[in-house]
């Protein structure tokens, strides 16, 4: 790893993989929204992060100005693996109108609500299956040994990818979304294991098609011709990182929030009727998924001179935390009923697998409160938290007591 | 009062249907739209408004008769 200099003002030289807006960047963020509003960086090759609701939706619903080619921010703006606009390296993430909504068209009748909630109780049998691995015990990790394996597990079968090849799922995760910092030079040859990985698996469903998402990507015809082959794997890769370290995270850190907020874990467990609304309000305030952008055009943005090439920080966890769009935006309430939150974005590029992940949450959630229902923070034991664009604890370590 | 849902607005964000499902259901694609003509009594104005102010994309409407 290479070391850089340590952020001394975050409204001039703001770092998403400094340690300290790693560990706590509520504080940094509140201090900019006051200050800046919106933050620049000469890192990464130049950008931008708007701390607001209303710019953060400006931004997400503009493609005028903003394109989506790519949306993870690290020292090349230009790889030379990733195809160009308007599709990007994994559309629908990375592509722009109007072939965007071509691609996400192909995704979002297999992630709509009716074939989600048929998979509940395979959801269900998961979380209790690696549960039952832990129960009993006076510390368990709920990072490393719960959070961590639920939607690989989920997102495996989806693809058809043996469950067993986990572990290589999350390395595939770590590199894409958290080795966001390393020189171009030294991140590019890591991907050639992945795509490897990606072949072998297309080759087999091409040779034995089957019931999965990657047959039927490999199947689908648009305007009477298949995919392009770049597509296929570029959506293939977009299930297996957007599914797994996002929603991943949102278990953790809920968990992670009932283990140090007593009162609200009691109070779920007596009345898991708030379930929805508390769903709701840990994507709210520990929303794991900022995105980014890049300014197509030379243009000036609320008084920013952006130019062509920038980067811009999409903080979809900032705007949730705006005082204007919330009351008492910085409280977690359990129960809050008008909860507008951008957890999932805003505009056309609304993550496709929300429905997905908020039966994740809530399940994991209802099987880990229901087998152990008193915990909290074990002493001394550190709680580590994921860098770069996507947020939320690896390692939780908890002291049971009650079960 | 009748409620409504802008197509060109909704991005299939989910929370109408989960907070008033008897007023909201969802298309193939996971888009909202609404149950029926949209005609809301004294029952479900509340719910309904409870919908609007929980949707992200500012997508539903309500239309007072």
């Amino acid at each position: 790893m290479t070391t850089k200099p340590p952020v001394e003002d975050f409204a001039t030289d703001w770092d998403h993989t400094d340690p300290q807006w790693v560990n706590n960047p509520y504080p940094i963020w509140e201090e900019l929204r006051e200050r800046c509003p919106i933050a620049h960086t000469h890192r990464y090759g130049g950008g931008w992060f708007p701390t607001t609701h209303e710019m953060v939706s400006a931004v997400a619903n503009d493609t005028v100005h903003f394109t989506s080619r790519q949306v993870v921010v690290t020292n090349n703006k230009f790889p030379e693996f990733a195809p160009p606009a308007p599709m990007g390296g994994a559309p629908p993430i990375t592509s722009d109108p109007p072939f965007h909504q071509i691609a996400r068209r192909i995704m979002l009748p297999a992630l709509a609500p009716g074939p989600v909630n048929a998979l509940e109780p395979q959801i269900r049998e998961l979380c209790v299956q690696h549960l039952d691995e832990i129960a009993g015990r006076e510390f368990v990790d709920a990072g490393s040994e719960y959070a961590q394996f639920i939607s690989p597990g989920v997102i495996s079968r989806m693809l058809g990818f043996p469950p067993e090849d986990e572990d290589r799922f999350r390395d595939f995760v770590h590199l894409v979304l958290d080795l966001v910092d390393l020189p171009a030079e030294e991140r590019a040859p890591l991907f050639a294991p992945m795509a490897d990985y990606f072949s072998r698996q297309i080759d087999d469903h091409l040779a034995n098609p089957r019931d999965d998402f990657t047959s039927y990507l490999l199947g689908v015809e648009v305007g009477g011709s298949k995919l392009a082959p770049e597509h296929v794997r570029g959506t293939m890769v977009l299930m297996l990182v957007a599914g797994i370290d996002t929603t991943w995270s949102a278990i953790g850190a809920a968990i992670w929030h009932l283990a140090t907020h007593p009162k609200d874990l009691e109070r779920l467990v007596n009345e898991p009727a708030i379930m929805p609304l508390a769903v709701e309000e840990f994507l709210r305030f520990y929303a794991p998924v900022t995105m980014a952008r890049m300014v197509k055009e030379d243009f000036e943005f609320f008084g920013c001179p952006m130019k062509k090439d920038d980067w811009l920080l999409l903080g979809f966890p900032a705007a949730n935390r705006d005082p204007v769009a919330f009351d008492d935006a910085d409280r977690f309430i359990i129960d809050r009923a008008v909860n507008r939150h951008a957890a999932f974005g805003l505009g056309i590029h609304r993550c496709a697998g929300s429905n997905l992940a908020r039966l994740e949450l809530r399940v994991a959630v209802e099987e880990f409160i229901k087998r152990f229902t008193k915990f909290e923070l074990a002493a001394g034991g550190d709680v580590t938290w994921a860098q770069g664009q996507v947020r939320g604890p690896r390692q939780i370590p908890l002291h049971v007591l009650a079960s | 009062m009748k409620v409504s849902i802008d197509p060109a607005l909704c991005q299939g964000q989910g929370r109408c249907f989960s907070i008033a499902p008897a007023i909201f259901d969802f298309d193939d694609l996971g888009n909202g739209v609404v149950i029926g003509d949209g005609t809301l009594n004294a029952e479900s104005v509340a719910l309904a408004r409870l919908a609007q102010s929980n949707c992200p994309e500012h997508a539903i409407f309500i239309e007072e008769s």
